[in-house]
C-alpha cells in the first residue's frame, strides 16, 4: 500500500507537469498556431484543466492510500505536509479556474505547486509513528484547513506573478525588474535545491558528523550533500570525506538545523549557476522573456483574481491556523497560545494578510502594490514553511 | 450642530458633513456638473471623522478611526511579532539557566542586545500590550466612525436616484426602447431570478442583494473586540488558574488551585512505546535514530471530592467522583478544571530496605523499610533491637563546608544519619548510610545497616487548568469567523433602472468583486435587451 501510494504521488506529479506545459502552449502557442486565438486558448486551457483534474485526483488518491497504509492522516511531518501543501495549491487553482476560466494562472500556479511537492520529495518519505501530541482528530482537521488556506493564498501569489510580469516595464533596470528576478531566482533556488539533493542521494553521498544538540545530548548527523557547513563543534565519523569548509553558528540548533543550513548554500549557489546559465541563453531579464507570451492577458482580471484568491483564502487560513490551532492547544498542551515560533508566524500572516485586505478596499492599493503584497504574503508563508522549521526549534519540530 | 444639516432639493434633511444625499443620491458636495466618478465609499455619507476636526477628542478620535493608522499599528505589531521568534523567549530558555548570560553566552552580541532591548520576554512587555490596546481602540473607534452613518444611508436610500448619481456610477448605460427592450415587470423578473431584492416606484426600479455583506467588517471587528477582552479577563483573579502536580504511583493529593475541594489519586503511570520491528514504522525509527519512539504517556488517575467540612489535623473525607485515564490531549475534565499529562519521570526512588547485621557473626538481627517520602523516627526491630534516623538528607551531597545537606526534598540521593541501638549498645552506634556508602564518623561499630533493595515508583507531571476566559474567546472567534465570511464570500450589488423619455438608464454598484457584477450584468442585459453599461473607469483611460 505505501508503495502503491508513493506511486501514485510520482504519477500525479507528471500529469502536473504535462499540465503546465499545455498551459504554457495555450498561451504561447498562439505565435505558430493558425487556428483563431480565442478558440485555441479555450481548447488548450480545457486540456490544461482536465490534466490538472486528473493529476489532483491522482494525487488525492496518493494521500488515501497513504492515510490507509499508515492509520492516520498524512500530515504529520514535513515531506506529508508539504505535498499536501502542494496539492491544497492545486486544489484551489481548480476553484479558481473554474470561475474565472484563466489559462495564465495555470501556467504559473501550477509549476509553483510542481516545485512545493519537489520541495516535498527531498524529506525522508518513511511513515512516522504518531507521537503522543500528534495522536487527535485535530490533526487532520487542523492541518488541513490551514494548508488549504494557505494553498488558496498562493494562487493570489501565482496571479501577483502574472500580473507583475506583465506589467514591471522591462526596458530599463529598476526596483521592480531587481525583485520580480529575485522572485525568479528564489524559484530557480528551490529546483537547484531539489536537483543537487536527489542527485547527490542518487550518488550515494554520505557523511556523517557528531555533535551536541540543544538537549545536551550526544547525537550524529548524516550529511547528503557535501559539508560546507558542518555542525557548530562537530566531529568527522565516517562517510565521504570532505569539509566542512565552515562550521555553523550555534545558535543553529534545531534538530538537523546545521545540515540545513549547508542545504541552504547549497541551493542558493546551486540556484545562482542555474539563473547565470538561464540568462545566458535568454541574454534578457527572465521577466523580460516571458512578457511577450502575456501581452493579450487582461490584468484587470488577474488583479481581481490575485485579491480574490486572498479573499476566499484569508477566511480558511484563519480557521485552520488560528482557530482550529488553538482549540488544539488547549487539548494538547494545556493552553491554547503559547507564543511558540510557528504560533507566532500565524499570527504574522494573518496580520499580514489583514493589512493587505485594509489596504486594498480603504486606500485603494490595487495593480502593482497589490501584486507586490502578495507576493510578500506568500514569502511569509514560505518562512513559516521553511525558516520556522529550519532555524528555530520550536514545538512544531517534527520533521 | 442642526444649524449645519443640508436640506437636499428632494427634501431631506442630510447630517452635516454628508456627501450624499442618503435618499435620493444628489452629491451635495462638488460641482454637480463634474463627469468625475462617484467615492461611493461608505456611501459618501458623513462620518465623524471627516467632519469634526478641532477639539482634542475630534483629533483623537480621528487618529484611531484612520484606517491608516490602523494598518501602522497591524505592521508594528506583526513586526513585533516576528522579532520576538529571532531568539528563544525567555519561557522556551532551558528551566534554571540565568537570562542574564544565557542570551549572550549561546547568541553572542546579538543575543546579548536583544536580552538588553528586553525582546526576551517581548510578548509581555508594556509596550507590546499598548499596540495591543491600541489596535483594540482603532477596532472600536473606526468601526463606530463608519458603521452609524453608512447604515442610516443604506436604510434610507430611495428607488429613484439623482440622475447625477446614476451618471456618476462605474457602471452606466443608456438604452433607446426599441421592439427588443423588455417590458419593465420582464427586467424585473430577470433581476429576481438573479435573486435580487427589486423595488419599483413610478416605473422606476431598485434591485439590490446582499446588502448584509456591508456589515462583515463591522461584525468581525466586533468578534476581535470581544476576542481581545476575553484576553484581558485572564488577569482578574479567580479566571485563571495554571498549577503543576507532580503525582507518584499509589498517591493521593489535593489538586491545587481548587482550594482542596479535589483530590487526585494516581493508579500508576503508564509509558508505551511503538514496536521498533514494526513493519509499518520500522524505517522511520531507525531513520530517527532514537531508541524508541513515545506511543503513549498515561496516567491512570481517580478523581475524588472533599465531603463535609474539613477538620484540621483529621484526614478529609473523599468521594469518588470518576476514573480516567489522562494522556496526552485527553485532559481529565471537571468542574470548569482540567488536568493534563504534560510530564513523567520513570523509577523514582521511593524506599530502601536495610537489615541490620552483627558485623562479627554475619547474622542480621532485623529488616526495616524506610518510606524516603516520609520516614519514621525509629524503627523497632524487636528483641531490643531498633534503628533511630537521626538525620535524613533526601538529595545529599557536602556543602561548601563539608557538612552534610540536602539539595531538594526530593530523594535522588539519599542519605541517613541512623542510630542502631542493640541490647549490648542501649544508647545506640551512630552510621551515615547512603547509596554505596557507609561511613561511622564516630568510631568503629559492632553492627552495621546492609542495603538490601529499593523500591521505585513512576511519577506522573501534570497541570491543572482553569480558564474561564475560554468562552468568551470562543465566542469572539465566531463572531470573527461570521463576520470575515460574510463580508468576504458575499458583495453588496445594486442596480438602478430608470425610464427617462424614451431611454432605460441603468447603472451598477458593488462593493466588490466588479467582475462577478459584469458577468451579471451581461446575463441579465442580454435578457431583456437592454444596452451592457459601459465600465466607466476603464473609459478614462
Amino acid at each position: 500500500m505505501a508503495q502503491l501510494s508513493s506511486n501514485l504521488l510520482y504519477v500525479a506529479f507528471f500529469i502536473y507537469f504535462a499540465a503546465s506545459i499545455i498551459f504554457a502552449i495555450s498561451l504561447f502557442g498562439r505565435k505558430w498556431r493558425k487556428s483563431d486565438e480565442e478558440t485555441h486558448a479555450k481548447k488548450w486551457g480545457m486540456w490544461g484543466f482536465a490534466l490538472s483534474t486528473i493529476g489532483f485526483l491522482f494525487q488525492l488518491s496518493y494521500f488515501i492510500t497513504r492515510w490507509i497504509a499508515a492509520g492516520h492522516a498524512p500530515v504529520s511531518n514535513l515531506f506529508e505536509f508539504t505535498t499536501f501543501f502542494g496539492m491544497a495549491m492545486v486544489f484551489a487553482f481548480l476553484i479558481i479556474y473554474l470561475i474565472y476560466r484563466s489559462n495564465v494562472i495555470g501556467v504559473f500556479a501550477m509549476p509553483v505547486a510542481i516545485i512545493v511537492i519537489a520541495y516535498a520529495s527531498v524529506f525522508p518519505s518513511d511513515i512516522q509513528p504518531l507521537i503522543p501530541a500528534l495522536q487527535s482528530n485535530w490533526l487532520k482537521i487542523h492541518v488541513t484547513t490551514a494548508a488549504l488556506g494557505e494553498g488558496i493564498l498562493s494562487i493570489s501569489f501565482a496571479a501577483g506573478l502574472v500580473y507583475l510580469v506583465k506589467t514591471v516595464n522591462q526596458s530599463k533596470a529598476s526596483k521592480s525588474t531587481f525583485w520580480l528576478e529575485f522572485v525568479m531566482y528564489s524559484l530557480i533556488s528551490t529546483i537547484a535545491f531539489v536537483v543537487l539533493s536527489l542527485g547527490f542521494e542518487a550518488a550515494g553521498y554520505s557523511s556523517t558528523y557528531q555533535f551536541v544538540d540543544q538537549n545536551e545530548q550526544q547525537v550524529t548527523v548524516d550529511y547528503t550533500l557535501p559539508a560546507l557547513a558542518g555542525p557548530n563543534d562537530g566531529e568527522y565519523v565516517s562517510g565521504n570525506e570532505f569539509g566542512p569548509l565552515f562550521e555553523a553558528p550555534g545558535w543553529m540548533k534545531g534538530e538537523k538545523a546545521a545540515h540545513k543550513l549547508n542545504t541552504l548554500i547549497w541551493s542558493m549557489v546551486g540556484g545562482l549557476v542555474f539563473y547565470a546559465l538561464i540568462r545566458l541563453i535568454l541574454r534578457k531579464r527572465i521577466g523580460a522573456a516571458i512578457q511577450p507570451a502575456l501581452k493579450n492577458v487582461n490584468e484587470e482580471l488577474v488583479d481581481e483574481i490575485q485579491y480574490r484568491a486572498v479573499a476566499i483564502g484569508f477566511p480558511v487560513f484563519t480557521l485552520g491556523a488560528l482557530i482550529f490551532a488553538m482549540i488544539w492547544a488547549q487539548a494538547a498542551w494545556t493552553r491554547f497560545w503559547g507564543w511558540d515560533p510557528k504560533e507566532v508566524w500565524a499570527l504574522v500572516t494573518f496580520l499580514f494578510y489583514a493589512a493587505y485586505l485594509h489596504l486594498r478596499l480603504s486606500r485603494g492599493w490595487q495593480g502593482e502594490k497589490s501584486a507586490w503584497l502578495a507576493v510578500v504574503g506568500f514569502v511569509i508563508i514560505m518562512l513559516n514553511l521553511v525558516v520556522v522549521n529550519l532555524v528555530i526549534s520550536g514545538l512544531h519540530s517534527y520533521a | 450642530m442642526s444649524d449645519k444639516n443640508i436640506t437636499c432639493e428632494c427634501g431631506h434633511v442630510n447630517p452635516y458633513g454628508t456627501e450624499i444625499c442618503e435618499v435620493c443620491g444628489k452629491p451635495l458636495q462638488g460641482d454637480i456638473e463634474s463627469k468625475k466618478l462617484l467615492n461611493m465609499r461608505y456611501e459618501g455619507s458623513a462620518r465623524r471623522s471627516q467632519t469634526y476636526k478641532t477639539t482634542i477628542i475630534d483629533k483623537i478620535w480621528n487618529f484611531f478611526s484612520s484606517v491608516k493608522v490602523g494598518i501602522w499599528i497591524i505592521i508594528l505589531l506583526l513586526v513585533a511579532s516576528a522579532i520576538g521568534t529571532i531568539f528563544p523567549q525567555e519561557m522556551y530558555i532551558p528551566p534554571l539557566s540565568d537570562p542574564t548570560v544565557y542570551y549572550k553566552e549561546q547568541y553572542g552580541v546579538l543575543g546579548q542586545l536583544y536580552y538588553d532591548l528586553g525582546f526576551h520576554n517581548l510578548y509581555g512587555s508594556w509596550w507590546y500590550m499598548l499596540l495591543i490596546a491600541a489596535l483594540g481602540l482603532s477596532l472600536i473607534v473606526a468601526s463606530l466612525d463608519r458603521f452609524v452613518p453608512l447604515y442610516r444611508s443604506l436604510k434610507k436610500q430611495r428607488v429613484i436616484r439623482h440622475e447625477s448619481f446614476m451618471k456618476r456610477q462605474k457602471y452606466f448605460g443608456v438604452t433607446e426602447i426599441n421592439e427588443d427592450t423588455a417590458e419593465l415587470q420582464d427586467i424585473k423578473k430577470a433581476l429576481e431570478n438573479k435573486r435580487y431584492h427589486v423595488k419599483e416606484e413610478d416605473g422606476h426600479l431598485f434591485a439590490e442583494k446582499n446588502r448584509f455583506s456591508r456589515w462583515g467588517p463591522y461584525v468581525n471587528h466586533i468578534g476581535l473586540i470581544l476576542f481581545l477582552i476575553g484576553g484581558m479577563l485572564r488577569f482578574f483573579p479567580g479566571m485563571y488558574v495554571d498549577e503543576v502536580l507532580w503525582l507518584r504511583e499509589g498517591e493521593t493529593e489535593k489538586i491545587k488551585g481548587t482550594e482542596e475541594a479535589y483530590y487526585l489519586q494516581s493508579d500508576g503511570f503508564i509509558l508505551e512505546t511503538y514496536d521498533n520491528n514494526d513493519e509499518k514504522f520500522k524505517n522511520a525509527i531507525e531513520e530517527s535514530g532514537q531508541a524508541a519512539v513515545a506511543k503513549n504517556y498515561q496516567t491512570d488517575a481517580v478523581l475524588y471530592k472533599q465531603v463535609g467540612e474539613r477538620i484540621a489535623g483529621t484526614d478529609p473525607n473523599l468521594e469518588k467522583v470518576k476514573e480516567h485515564p489522562i494522556q496526552v490531549n485527553k485532559p481529565l475534565k471537571f468542574d470548569g478544571y482540567a488536568i493534563y499529562q504534560v510530564d513523567y519521570k520513570l523509577n523514582e526512588l521511593q524506599s530502601m530496605s536495610f537489615t541490620m547485621d552483627n558485623k562479627e557473626s554475619g547474622e542480621s538481627v532485623g529488616d526495616l523499610t524506610i518510606d524516603l517520602y516520609n520516614p519514621e523516627k525509629s524503627y523497632d526491630l524487636e528483641n531490643g533491637y531498633r534503628v533511630e534516623v537521626m538525620d535524613y538528607f533526601p538529595d545529599f551531597e557536602f556543602n561548601d563546608d563539608g557538612e552534610p545537606t540536602t539539595k531538594s526534598k526530593v530523594p535522588n540521593n539519599p542519605a541517613f544519619i541512623l542510630n542502631m541501638v542493640s541490647p549490648d549498645h542501649p544508647d545506640g552506634e551512630v552510621a551515615f548510610v547512603a547509596i554505596k556508602q557507609n561511613l561511622e564518623p564516630l568510631g568503629e561499630n559492632d553492627y552495621k545497616m546492609s542495603f538490601q533493595n529499593v523500591d521505585t515508583k513512576n511519577v506522573s507531571g501534570l497541570v491543572v487548568r482553569k480558564d474561564n476566559t475560554l468562552w468568551i474567546l470562543g465566542i469572539g472567534g465566531a463572531i470573527f469567523m461570521i463576520g470575515v465570511i460574510q463580508g468576504m464570500y458575499w458583495n453588496h450589488r445594486r442596480i438602478w433602472i430608470r425610464r427617462k423619455e424614451h431611454d432605460i438608464w441603468l447603472s451598477s454598484h458593488t462593493n466588490k468583486n466588479w467582475y462577478g457584477l459584469k458577468r451579471e450584468l451581461e446575463s441579465i442585459t442580454s435578457q431583456t435587451g437592454l444596452q451592457m453599461p459601459m465600465d466607466q473607469a476603464e473609459q478614462k483611460k
